[in-house]
């Protein structure tokens, strides 16, 4: 465990880091971006929670139950999104004109529209929550076998 | 011995590797293709999007994204299961 | 051929990273340093594929307030998302490869683990 400094100082920024991460998630639709960049800013963050405290410290905050739920349900609803428009084809897109994302942008230059792209930022935000609980836990469990030898299940 | 056989045919594969990069086409003059102009112009209208690489990644080849899901799950499971010690039972049971 | 090489400076630079990690692969004996090779070569792979697809000129493929004329391809770009996370997942499983060998062997030489044997 680092000096009392370095704790507060990882204690405020990681709120910054998050709220950008969920930023990058949520625009994907709009801006360069996406469910896999968003995620990959978020486990930076958790690294750096990593090197400020200790691994059991943190064990005690990020269970192992809770991330595999997290990571499983973001797997089952990217399949049941692929399943949904099961009528017409495989990964049909079927939200395009209905008032629940399904706004048409004009062709050509415009300024964006976050309440466009169809069954897309859905699929953005199932990926952004399976790869932040994947590779936080594949991180959790190097330092845990490396400074300690007790690792639960 | 053995080593200078080994840095030889490496620099001649570093050789072959250079002479093919300089025959292919000039870096930004591509022969055209049907497929990324179809998408380029219809993109909009189909998909609803603002953003071509994202429909593409996610609606026109969302197969490929399947798969690479499926991927980083089964590599997730493979390093938990590798890097687990089971604890001892003290009272011999 | 020689008025080429100004030209195709990105993928001269491609050819090279790879050729590099040739010479890592085969003639080192740490493995950290092996793993390293591999990387690199990840590398260059990735930026063969994106700077194929580069139109002079050209602007990024989003219509979010784009100045006007031509756009680059999507396709390699949405190829390279998926080789990125691909060479991340393999990487995280052979360096819990050589943790293991690290704790039973204790040394991280490579000619001492080779017989399979105990």
């Amino acid at each position: 465990m680092l000096s009392k400094m370095v704790r507060t100082v990882a204690n405020q920024l990681i709120v910054f880091i998050v709220i950008f991460g969920l930023y990058v998630i949520a625009h994907g639709q709009v801006t360069p971006g996406g469910g896999f960049q968003g995620g990959a800013v978020i486990v930076s963050g958790v690294v750096m929670l990593l090197v400020a405290f200790n691994a059991n410290e943190l064990k005690k905050s990020l269970r192992e139950r809770s991330l595999s739920i997290m990571e499983s349900s973001g797997a089952l609803m990217f399949a049941a999104l692929a399943f949904a428009g099961i009528g017409t084809a495989f990964f049909y897109n079927l939200l395009v004109g209905t008032p629940i994302f399904g706004h048409v942008p004009p062709t050509g230059a415009n300024p964006g529209d976050i309440w466009t792209g169809g069954v897309v930022p859905l699929m953005n935000l199932a990926v952004g929550i399976k790869v932040v609980a994947g590779l936080s836990a594949v991180v959790l469990a190097m330092a845990l076998f490396s400074s300690g030898e007790e690792v639960e299940e | 011995m053995r080593k200078v056989v080994g840095v030889i045919s490496l620099l001649v594969l570093l050789g072959f590797l250079v002479w093919g990069v300089l025959l292919i086409h000039p870096f930004g003059y591509p022969s055209p293709t049907y497929m990324d102009d179809y998408i380029i112009e219809n993109a909009q209208e189909e998909t609803g999007n603002n953003n071509v690489v994202a429909s593409v990644v996610f609606d026109y080849r969302g197969f490929d994204t399947l798969g690479e899901a499926t991927i980083l799950f089964t590599a997730v499971t493979g390093v938990l299961l590798v890097l687990r010690t089971l604890k001892r039972k003290e009272d011999g049971s | 051929m020689m008025e080429q090489i100004p030209l195709n400076f990105p993928f001269l630079a491609a050819a090279l990273l790879i050729g590099i990690s040739f010479f890592i692969i085969v003639l080192k004996r740490n493995l950290i340093k092996l793993i390293m090779g591999i990387a690199i070569m990840a590398s260059g792979v990735n930026l063969f594929l994106v700077a194929l697809g580069y139109r002079a000129g050209g602007n990024a493929p989003i219509y979010t307030e784009v100045p006007p004329g031509p756009m680059v391809f999507p396709v390699p770009q949405a190829l390279t998302l998926t080789s990125i996370v691909i060479s991340v997942a393999v990487l995280a499983l052979m360096l819990t490869m050589v943790i293991r060998i690290y704790r039973h062997t204790g040394s991280l030489d490579s000619e001492k683990s080779r017989r399979m044997k105990g």
